[in-house]
């Protein structure tokens, strides 16, 4: 790749733009179309991309693999640890209402921006583990080994 | 319990949100009042957690924590719900039929202490056994997916909302498929059984779905008790049949009813032992589970499209399933094979009570549930004790173990005797639940049969112990007795095996009692925790 000067330009630029409308899509979520696992997958794409363009070594140093299998389960803890957030203040599972006693609107608000953070965690982690998995597969399985 | 009428859900918002908050300042629902929820959560945030903490030394002590958790609340739960009455858990506090509710009853309750027991039974002989089967660097994740598979077998027995049931089975499947897969450390063969498996679940799964699509349709629900009520009314509709023939054959597939049981020998043959013994006491009991909830309680023994699906298409199913699978069992030459071949033929002896559609039968069924799963548990594990050993399961391998492995042995001996019905185990007290609930109806026929289908169970048990003892030990095995972390829960299911065999007042009476509750609905229904909105 070293001269498709043009590829790694455009990259460069479109890499923090895409990650930009990731978050833009993941705060919106809560109000508009998109939310976290939409999000989630443009995010990923964005490292995506990098990676396409400037081989996987690259972008493991950024994203290394150890660090996408902790954010895969941190994200389902955000989510499942919102719902035992309220669980533990008294009300039941996922009752976002728990997290402003004074104004539940306003819980149920948190919550869900909360919640959808955690799937946008967890999906752009899914997304990178899968393409690493393509990208760095083992070698297949020999016939002796059958 | 803070119980309070479900009017609440007609109340206004504000008015509702302010008296919820004046609720939880003078009582707040304490642990007690969430465990629906927490007999599923815990072990379904363990996994995320052992995988956070990475490390292979914390994985063990937190899964084990975390099936012990679900152990002691699946016990409380039934504790509380074998008088008669049903809790209903509203989740995010939304009221069904909008929400997603947990129902607990006595049925859902029974299979969730088998479930989780079970577990807590395999964990520790999982350790030793997986110690040698998979490597190192992977234990972490087999743990994780482990306690995925246990919250996903335990959300689709504690739910009550047929689309939440099918999302639970979707993660217990997947965990399941790759647990299977991670016996290719041992034998690259799991990985295309796995494949395999993953094909035949996902169309079940897929049949499922349809079939609740299709019951949505019709009665614009999902909450399972609504959706009893509303079928009711309607008996003539076409989609309601249609989607009742989707669920029967989706769940036949889970089940491994008897044609469709193709996933089911390779999948425990090739998975690592823990797994197999962990899928076969659980995995299939599950989904006989959701096939009763959905017989039963969602469209009803009165449902005028039922009695024929069952008499025509499950009894005959069942039967050919106790004598082809045990037949098939007989000419095997690999015991885990021998096993699973085993297995489908117990899955036709639930079905039969099932398809008998009376509430003695349908008892006899869900006892042996609970009777197969110790039983199966008790001689995959004592498998996994010999491929630990002795390097595989094929018969070759393991001639004249019973001298080498005496104390591992006899508890397969004993598993053994219950597979066969002899009385004093486990196995004795179901079929004889299964043959009186038969005489009930005045099929003598049938009762004659599930004797006779006994009598290739002695065949094929035979063999496994001719091989075991009557042949000499082979001078390249391994002379040792298992390690005592394998030994000591083989036994303890083997005692458990012959305990619930002599003393089945406490499984038969809560097995009647989760009967009654599928037939004729819970006597009163108890809102646990927070009401809903």
């Amino acid at each position: 790749m070293r001269h498709h000067l043009i590829l790694r330009v455009i990259t460069k630029i479109l890499a923090g733009t895409i990650m930009l409308f990731a978050f833009y899509v993941q705060f919106h979520g809560d109000y508009s179309p998109g939310g976290g696992f939409q999000a989630g997958v443009i995010l990923a794409v964005a490292f995506i991309l990098y990676g396409l363009v400037f081989s996987v070594e690259t972008v493991q140093r950024v994203m290394p693999p150890w660090l996408v299998h902790r954010a895969m389960a941190l994200g389902l803890l955000l989510y499942a640890g919102t719902g035992v957030a309220a669980l533990l203040l008294g009300y039941n599972f996922l009752d976002y209402a728990a997290l402003n006693a004074h104004d539940p609107e306003h819980g149920q608000e948190l919550g869900i921006l909360l919640v959808e953070g955690g799937v946008g965690i967890t999906v752009t982690a899914v997304m990178l583990s899968i393409y690493y998995a393509f990208v760095g597969r083992t070698p297949v399985i020999g016939d002796e080994e059958w | 319990m803070s119980g309070e009428a479900a009017s609440g859900a007609l109340a206004g918002h504000g008015a509702e949100a302010a008296q919820a908050a004046g609720k939880a300042a003078e009582q707040a629902p304490g642990l007690m009042d969430h465990l629906p929820a927490l007999v599923v959560l815990v072990p379904f945030l363990a996994a995320p957690l052992v995988v956070l903490l990475g490390a292979r030394r914390l994985a063990w002590p937190v899964t084990f924590a975390a099936a012990l958790f679900s152990l002691a609340a699946a016990l409380a739960l039934l504790s509380q719900v074998l008088g008669g009455a049903a809790i209903s858990y509203h989740i995010g506090g939304w009221a069904p039929p909008l929400g997603i509710e947990y129902r607990i009853d006595a049925a859902n309750a029974f299979v969730m202490v088998i479930v989780s027991a079970i577990a807590v039974a395999i964990l520790p002989y999982a350790r030793a056994s997986i110690a040698a089967e998979i490597p190192a660097r992977q234990h972490v994740l087999f743990h994780a997916l482990f306690l995925l598979a246990l919250a996903g077998l335990l959300g689709v027995s504690a739910t009550g909302d047929a689309f939440n049931l099918f999302v639970f089975l979707e993660i217990s499947s997947l965990s399941t498929y790759v647990l299977v897969a991670m016996g290719a450390y041992r034998d690259k063969r799991a990985l295309t059984t796995a494949f395999n498996y993953l094909l035949m679940g996902t169309t079940g799964a897929t049949f499922f779905v349809i079939g609740i699509g299709f019951l949505y349709m019709s009665t614009g629900t999902l909450n399972m008790a609504d959706l009893a009520q509303l079928i009711a009314q309607q008996p003539g509709n076409r989609t309601i049949h249609a989607g009742f023939a989707f669920i029967l054959v989706g769940m036949g597939l889970k089940v491994a009813m008897y044609p469709l049981h193709l996933w089911l020998p390779g999948a425990y043959s090739y998975a690592p032992s823990a797994v197999s013994a962990f899928l076969a006491a659980t995995a299939t009991k599950v989904a006989v589970y959701v096939m009763l909830r959905f017989l039963f309680s969602v469209f009803g023994p009165a449902y005028p499209f039922e009695a024929s699906a069952l008499g025509l298409v499950v009894l005959p199913l069942a039967l050919l399933a106790m004598f082809a699978a045990s037949f098939i069992a007989i000419f095997q030459v690999n015991f885990k094979k021998m096993l699973a071949y085993s297995s489908i033929a117990q899955v036709g002896y639930m079905l039969l009570g099932i398809a008998m559609l009376s509430q003695t039968a349908l008892s006899g069924a869900i006892v042996h549930l609970f009777n197969h799963a110790i039983t199966k548990a008790t001689l995959f594990m004592v498998i996994g004790a010999y491929v630990l050993r002795a390097g595989g399961a094929f018969y070759r391998d393991i001639e004249g173990i019973g001298r080498v492995m005496p104390l591992t042995s006899a508890a397969g001996v004993i598993g053994g005797l219950s597979l066969i019905g002899v009385p004093g185990t486990a196995g004795f007290v179901s079929k004889w639940l299964l043959v009186q609930g038969a005489l009930e109806k005045g099929w003598w026929w049938l009762a004659l049969l599930v004797v006779a289908s006994s009598l290739l169970a002695v065949v094929y048990v035979w063999k496994g112990i001719e091989v075991a003892y009557l042949r000499s030990p082979r001078d390249d095995v391994d002379r040792r007795e298992a390690p005592l972390a394998m030994l000591v829960p083989i036994w303890v299911m083997a005692i458990a095996t012959i305990w619930f065999g002599l003393s089945a007042e406490w499984t038969v009476g809560a097995a009647r009692t989760a009967a009654e509750a599928l037939m004729h609905g819970a006597s009163e229904i108890v809102i646990s925790g927070g009401v809903g909105r």
